[in-house]
C-alpha cells in the first residue's frame, strides 16, 4: 500500500470538507426552520431562536394532520407497491437477458431505454386525459402504473448488467456436490443475486418516492395524493402566515425512510461479491 | 467406486459442432485415467457429459452397468474439479470445502465435519487459510479449495480438469505425488485431463489421446510411447517430441535428408511399395557414435552430420540438425504441427546426446542412430505400420498388473497405519 503523506490527506479532508457542506447545508438548514415558530419564519437568522415543536405538532396531530398523514399513507403505499412489482418484473426480464438467448432481447433493452429518457412532462397532460376517460384518475393505480413506467427500465438495466456477472458455473458445481436444481439456486446463485436486486430496489423506491410531477398531475383527493404533491397544499395557520415551517417539518418526515434504508441495506450493498468464483 | 463405460459417446453443440465424436472407453473401477490432447479436443467437454453437466447427443453412458444418461448430477456421485474452479465466492474457504457435505443431510455430524474438512485442509496446505474467502486467494491456492471440495466426500470417482495447472513447478511436483497416493489408498475411479506430458505419463495407468473429439489411442503411457497408432499420437506424446523425417525405402537402405540408414529388414519391408514414408524417431534414438559402446554399435548405423548448435542441460543435452524438406513435405508437416496445436514444426531434428559428449554446433560429427526402434508413417493416413500390437498390449497388461499390486499394498499399509 502506498503511504499517503500528511500533506495529501489534509488536501483530502478539506476535499471532504467543502463537498459535505456543500451538500448537507440546504438539509440542515430545512431542518433548523423546521424548528422554528411561525412568527420566527423569516428573522433572517440560520438557526431558530427558540426550539420549537411547534410545526411538528401541527402536521402530526394538528390541523395538517389529515393533510400529511393521508399523503405519507398514499407515499409508502403506492411507493412500496411499485418498488416490489418492479423489482420482481426486472429480475425476471433481467434474468432472461443474462442468461437466455432470444429473438428480441436487443429490442427489449432499448425499449427500456427509450422509456426512460422519455421527458415526463411531455406524457402526463395525455396521461391525465387517459386516467379520466378510464376511471384511473385520483387512486392508487392510476400512480402505480406511470411509476413503474420510471423504475423498470432502470432497474431492468442494473440487474440485467448485474446478472451478467455473475459466475452461473457455480450452479453447475453445486450440483455436481450434490444439490437439487432448486438447491443450486438458493445456495450459489442467490447470496451473489442478492445485492444487486437490493441496490436496485433501493434505486426503485427513490425514484418512485421523490417523484413530484405525476402525483400533482394525476391526483386531486386525499385519495392518492402522495407527500411531495401534498406539501404544495399546506397553508398557513392564518392567510398571512406562509406554511415554510410545517412544510420544512414534512419534508424532514419524508427523509427519514430514505435515510433508514440506505444505513439499514448498507451491508447488503457490497460490490465485488462475486470476486474470486472463477479464474480470471 | 464404481467402473464407468462411455460407448460411442457424440456430443453435437448446438451449432452442429461435433466437439465429442463416437468415442467409446471402458474406466474398470479403481483406474486411474487421463484424458490428453491439445486444446479444444473435446477433453472438458467429456468430463462434463460424464458428470452430466452436458447433454449427451448420442451413445451410452455407464455407472457401474447402470445407465445414467438421463440422470441428474447429485444421483450420478461423482466429484469434479472444474477447469476454472467454481469456488463459492461468498463462503469461506472451510465453507466451500464443506459444502458438498453440508448437502447431504444428516449424513456427517458437525464433528464429522470438521474433521474431514481439517483432514483435506492438511493434505492440501490451506489450514492456514481456512476462514478466508476464495477472492482473497492466489490462483494456486484457489486451485487447491477446488481440489478439497472434490475429494472431502467419498464420491464414486473423481473428474479432474487440469487440477495442477495454475500451480508452480515445486507445488506441482508436489501435488502430483498426493494425488497418485490419494488415489491409490482410495482407490477410487478417477479421469483426469491435462496438458502436462509429465502428469500424464506418471499419474495414469491408463491415457486416452484425443484429436478434434475423436479418440486416437488409449493405452497405458509406456504403451503410448513405444507402439503409437499413428503420426499424431506419437507426435503428442514425449518432450522433446519425436522428429519427422521423409524417406524412401531402397531394400534395406532408408534414404532421408539426413543421411541414408540401414534398417532391420522387416521394418524395411512395411515400407516397400510406397514412393515416400515418414520416418519417425525419437531424440533418444540418436547417440554422440564415440561413446556407443561397441556391442551395440551392430544395431544401428554411424553417419555424419552438421548440429547447428546443441544446448547442455547437465543430464543431457540437445543438438539441432536443420534439413530441406520438399515442398510437399513441409505441407505434411505444417498439417501435423496444426493437429498438435504447435505452431509449426520446424524442418529439424532434434537429438539427445550424452551430457559428456563434447559435440558441438557448426562442426561435422559422428552421430548413431539406434535403428531398431524406428517408426515408419504412412503419409498418407498417419497409420504406424511398424506397430507391434502385441508388444503393446502386453505392456498395457503389464501396467494394469502394477496397479492391481499398487492398490493392495496401499489398502495394506492403510490398514496397518489405521
Ligand atoms: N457451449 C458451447 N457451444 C458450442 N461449442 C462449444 C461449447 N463449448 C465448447 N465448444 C466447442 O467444443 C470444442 C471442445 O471444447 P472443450 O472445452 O471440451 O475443449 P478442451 O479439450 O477442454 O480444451 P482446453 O484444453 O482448451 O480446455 C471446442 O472446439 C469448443 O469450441
Ligand atoms: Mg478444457
Amino acid at each position: 500500500m502506498k503511504k499517503t503523506t500528511t500533506k495529501t490527506r489534509l488536501i483530502w479532508a478539506g476535499i471532504t470538507v467543502v463537498v459535505a457542506v456543500y451538500a448537507l447545508f440546504p438539509v440542515f438548514s430545512i431542518l433548523a426552520t423546521s424548528f422554528k415558530e411561525p412568527s420566527d419564519l423569516s428573522n433572517g437568522k440560520l438557526l431558530p431562536t427558540n426550539w420549537s415543536g411547534v410545526n411538528y405538532e401541527q402536521i402530526l396531530v394538528g390541523d395538517a394532520q389529515g393533510l400529511f398523514l393521508t399523503s405519507l399513507r398514499n407515499s409508502i403505499g403506492i411507493t412500496l407497491i411499485s418498488t416490489a412489482i418492479a423489482v420482481v418484473l426486472a429480475t425476471l426480464c433481467a434474468y432472461a437477458i443474462a442468461r437466455l438467448d432470444f429473438p428480441g432481447k436487443k429490442l427489449v433493452l432499448t425499449t427500456a431505454l427509450a422509456v426512460s429518457i422519455f421527458p415526463v412532462i411531455s406524457i402526463v397532460t395525455p396521461l391525465f386525459n387517459v386516467w379520466r376517460t378510464i376511471g384511473l384518475y385520483d387512486t392508487w393505480l392510476g400512480l402505480i402504473i406511470p411509476y413503474l413506467s420510471l423504475t423498470l427500465p432502470i432497474s431492468i438495466w442494473t440487474l440485467a448488467a448485474f446478472f451478467r456477472q455473475i459466475p452461473w458455473e457455480l450452479e453447475q458445481a453445486a450440483q455436481v456436490d450434490g444439490a437439487t436444481a432448486w438447491q443450486a439456486f438458493r445456495k450459489a446463485i442467490v447470496p451473489l443475486a442478492a445485492p444487486g436486486v437490493f441496490t436496485t430496489a433501493i434505486i426503485a423506491f427513490f425514484i418512485a418516492w421523490n417523484d413530484f410531477v405525476y402525483g400533482i398531475s394525476l391526483t386531486s383527493t386525499e385519495a392518492a395524493r402522495p407527500v411531495p404533491a401534498a406539501l404544495a397544499f399546506f397553508t398557513g395557520a392564518s392567510q398571512f402566515e406562509s406554511p415554510t415551517g410545517a412544510i420544512s417539518a414534512a419534508a424532514i418526515i419524508v427523509t427519514i425512510p430514505v435515510v433508514l434504508l440506505v444505513l439499514g441495506f448498507q451491508r447488503q450493498i457490497v460490490s465485488g461479491l462475486t470476486q474470486g468464483a472463477v479464474k480470471g | 467406486m464404481a467402473s464407468i463405460t462411455l460407448k460411442n459417446l457424440v456430443k453435437k453443440y448446438d451449432d452442429g459442432f461435433p466437439a465429442v465424436n463416437d468415442i467409446s472407453i471402458d474406466i474398470a473401477d479403481g483406474e486411474f485415467v487421463i484424458l490428453v490432447g491439445p486444446s479444444g479436443c473435446g477433453k472438458s467437454t467429456l468430463l462434463r457429459m460424464i458428470v452430466g453437466l452436458e447433454d449427451i447427443t448420442s451413445g451410452d453412458l455407464y455407472i457401474d452397468d447402470k445407465r445414467v444418461n438421463d440422470m441428474a448430477p447429485r444421483d450420478r456421485h461423482l466429484a469434479m474439479v472444474f477447469q476454472n474452479y467454481a469456488l463459492y465466492p461468498h463462503l469461506t474457504v472451510f465453507e466451500n470445502i464443506a459444502f458438498p457435505l453440508r448437502l447431504a443431510k444428516g449424513k456427517f455430524s458437525e464433528d464429522d465435519v470438521q474433521e474431514r474438512v481439517r483432514a483435506a485442509a492438511l493434505t492440501l496446505e490451506l489450514t492456514d487459510h481456512l476462514d478466508r474467502k476464495p477472492g482473497n486467494l492466489s490462483g494456486g491456492q484457489r486451485q487447491r479449495v477446488a481440489m478439497g471440495r472434490a475429494i472431502v466426500r467419498q464420491a464414486d470417482a473423481f473428474l479432474f480438469d487440469e487440477p495442477l495447472s495454475n500451480l508452480d513447478a515445486k507445488l506441482r511436483g508436489q501435488m502430483r505425488a498426493e494425488i497418485s497416493q490419494m488415489q491409490r489408498r482410495l482407490a477410487t475411479t478417477s479421469v483426469y485431463v491435462t496438458h502436462d506430458q509429465t502428469e500424464a505419463m506418471t499419474l495414469g495407468d491408463r491415457v486416452a489421446v484425443l484429436k478434434k473429439g475423436e479418440l486416437q489411442q488409449i493405452a497405458s503411457p509406456r504403451e503410448l510411447y513405444e507402439q503409437p497408432v499413428n503420426i499424431f499420437v506419437a507426435g503428442f506424446i514425449g518432450s522433446p517430441s519425436m522428429n519427422f523425417l521423409p524417406a524412401t525405402a531402397e531394400g534395406n537402405i532408408l534414404k532421408t535428408p539426413i543421411g541414408d540408414f540401414e534398417v532391420p529388414a522387416e521394418t524395411a519391408a512395411t515400407a516397400a511399395g510406397k514412393e515416400i514414408v515418414l520416418l519417425g524417431i525419437r531424440p533418444e534414438y540418436f547417440e554422440d557414435a564415440s561413446l556407443v559402446e561397441e556391442s551395440k554399435l551392430v544395431h544401428g548405423n554411424a553417419f555424419s552430420a552438421e548440429l547447428t548448435h546443441t544446448e547442455w542441460l547437465g543430464n543431457e543435452q540437445y543438438g539441432y540438425i536443420d534439413f530441406d524438406p520438399s515442398p510437399e513435405v513441409k505441407d505434411m508437416l505444417d498439417s501435423l504441427a496444426r493437429d498438435l496445436d504447435a505452431d509449426e514444426l520446424r524442418p529439424q531434428v532434434v537429438v539427445t546426446l550424452d551430457a559428456a559428449s563434447r559435440i558441438r554446433g557448426g562442426r561435422v560429427c559422428e552421430l548413431w542412430l539406434d535403428t531398431r526402434r524406428l517408426h515408419i508413417f504412412d503419409p498418407a493416413t498417419g497409420e504406424n505400420l511398424t506397430r507391434d500390437a502385441d508388444a503393446g498390449a502386453a505392456l498395457t497388461e503389464e501396467a494394469n498388473q502394477e496397479r492391481a499390486e499398487e492398490i493392495e499394498r496401499a489398502t495394506r499399509e492403510a490398514a496397518e497405519a489405521g
